[in-house]
């Protein structure tokens, strides 16, 4: 055992220092009020606190930091997206995921492997080929590759997937990687504590106070508190969230399953994708294979998981990796993804003044946790859409002007 | 395993259903405004709760509605739209 982990055996008193401060009361009003103690809201805290340098802010989570979809993806990190909105968007979140382990004086694991989204049609080359020269024209790593580049790097894959969905090529892209995703949360709320933001788990949102076409503040299960602004994080919960202020959206709500395998040899270095096959695979540093799936097929607000949906995706799976039908499923969870009908983000402000929206992240949200809490910030501040995210407004649906990202966004459609 | 009940052909597992999104009255095309139209095509109301639903039995292409609850996930009843109450 290492010896910094005895201190814990015999210390009276906890050895290190909590992440983060617990406050038992709220305070009667704050400058920024957000909803939603995710990555993308704590990161939008951190954010404010420190480029903005405003701190009088509270993060209101109903139940623990992270424990949302945060904890709930497959830690993707990219930017080979389909729309120059896109993009850009990704490639500057990718930026920030390059320097956060240092930002944080945390280690977030974060792991560059390289990503192949896999080709087994010629109509789905010819979207990666589309991908490839939208992502090079803005300076993004992505390439086409042919099959042979996909064997090298992934050598116990069936190049023909048991003859039936061959394997055409592949869009390679050198930047994709993984991070722990849960380290993300604590390092955003963390560096939020510290500069000064109050974060309020178990703390329940039950309604919104307006006066004038204006948010004049929230309140909570602890109480009411009085806010010129207010940001709504809350991924799957968003519906409800607007159903109280009667702004309507596009957004619906699908669960999104994951699942984990044991663990075993590390033998699989770069992240796989097959959108024909539905199925995206990365090993995680402890060898268990962390594997995701399309969406659940019909709307529904909890996070059960289904028999339906590992048999679905192991069947998948073993026609890339056949060798792997011994290896055991260990855990499965699900998330509320809140899919929108262009498979692009919503963000921005809202037709309720001082109410901004962080929302619309589907399946495709942990990867923007840093570049959606930067934005948001910006975009609270100055109280107008950053320059990244003007292509995800919310009334991009009413003027017909949609982000077209369903090719890029996620798998199995 | 999670069931259905179909008007016409019984209870049969969930796997052979589809899922065809919630029963809404759309607005007529050649009088709605461009601000109905959109809110028609984009639009949910999507908070949880009890809604009317197409569904489809997949082998028998039988559409018909379904009532469920769509936070616990269950289904309250089904029934043929032309028997529509």
């Amino acid at each position: 055992m290492p010896w910094r982990l005895l201190r814990f055996a015999f210390s009276q008193k906890h050895p290190e220092p909590r992440m983060f401060a617990r406050h038992e009361k709220l305070k009667p009003a704050y400058d920024v009020v957000i909803i939603g103690g995710g990555g993308h809201g704590l990161a939008a805290a951190y954010y404010l606190a420190r480029e903005h340098g405003v701190t009088n802010v509270c993060v209101l989570e109903k139940g623990y930091i992270g424990g949302g979809n945060t904890g709930r993806n497959t830690t993707i990190i990219r930017s080979n997206y389909l729309t120059p909105e896109g993009v850009q968007f990704y490639d500057a979140s990718v930026k920030l995921w390059q320097d956060l382990s240092a930002d944080f004086d945390l280690n977030l694991f974060y792991a560059n492997r390289g990503h192949f989204t896999l080709a087994h049609t010629d109509a789905s080359l010819r979207t990666m080929r589309w991908r490839a020269e939208v992502n090079k024209h803005y300076g993004v790593d992505s390439e086409l590759v042919g099959p042979e580049a996909v064997k090298k790097a992934a050598p116990m894959i069936d190049i023909d997937c048991g003859g039936h969905a061959p394997i055409l090529g592949a869009l390679y892209h050198a930047p994709g990687s993984v991070a722990r995703h849960d380290a993300v949360a604590w390092g955003y709320g963390r560096g939020a504590d510290r500069r000064g933001v109050e974060i309020h788990q178990k703390t329940e949102v039950l309604g919104i106070d307006t006066a004038g076409g204006k948010v004049k503040g929230v309140h909570t299960s602890k109480g009411h508190v009085a806010a010129p602004k207010v940001l709504c994080a809350v991924a799957g919960f968003t519906p409800r969230i607007l159903k109280m202020l009667e702004i309507p959206s596009p957004i619906y709500i699908h669960p999104l399953q994951a699942m984990v395998s044991e663990p075993v040899k590390p033998f699989l270095d770069p992240i796989l994708v097959s959108g024909s096959l539905h199925v995206y695979i990365s090993q995680s540093a402890r060898g268990e294979l962390v594997m995701g799936a399309s969406l659940d097929p019909y709307e529904a607000h909890s996070t059960r998981s289904s028999l339906e949906f590992v048999e679905g995706l192991t069947a998948e799976m073993l026609n890339m990796f056949p060798f792997l039908s011994n290896v055991r499923v260990m855990r499965q969870w699900a998330g509320m993804a809140d899919m929108t009908p262009d498979f692009a983000p919503i963000m921005g402000k809202t037709p309720l003044e001082g109410f901004y929206l962080d929302s619309g992240w589907g399946t495709w949200g942990f990867k923007a946790t840093p570049v959606a809490g930067k934005t948001m910030a910006h975009t609270l501040i100055h109280d107008t859409p950053h320059p990244l995210i003007t292509g995800f407004a919310l009334d991009r649906f009413r003027n017909y002007a949609l982000t077209g990202e369903k090719g890029a966004a996620s798998v199995g459609h | 395993m999670k069931l259905m009940t179909c008007p016409i052909n019984g209870t049969r597992p969930i796997a052979e259903f589809s899922y065809g999104g919630a029963l809404r009255v759309m607005p007529d095309p050649d009088t709605a405004s461009d601000a109905e139209w959109s809110d028609y095509v984009f639009n949910r109301d999507n908070a949880p709760g009890i809604k009317r639903e197409w569904w489809r039995h997949i082998p028998s292409n039988t559409w018909f509605i379904a009532e469920r609850d769509t936070q616990k996930d269950v289904v309250l009843r089904t029934w043929l739209h032309e028997e529509d109450d």
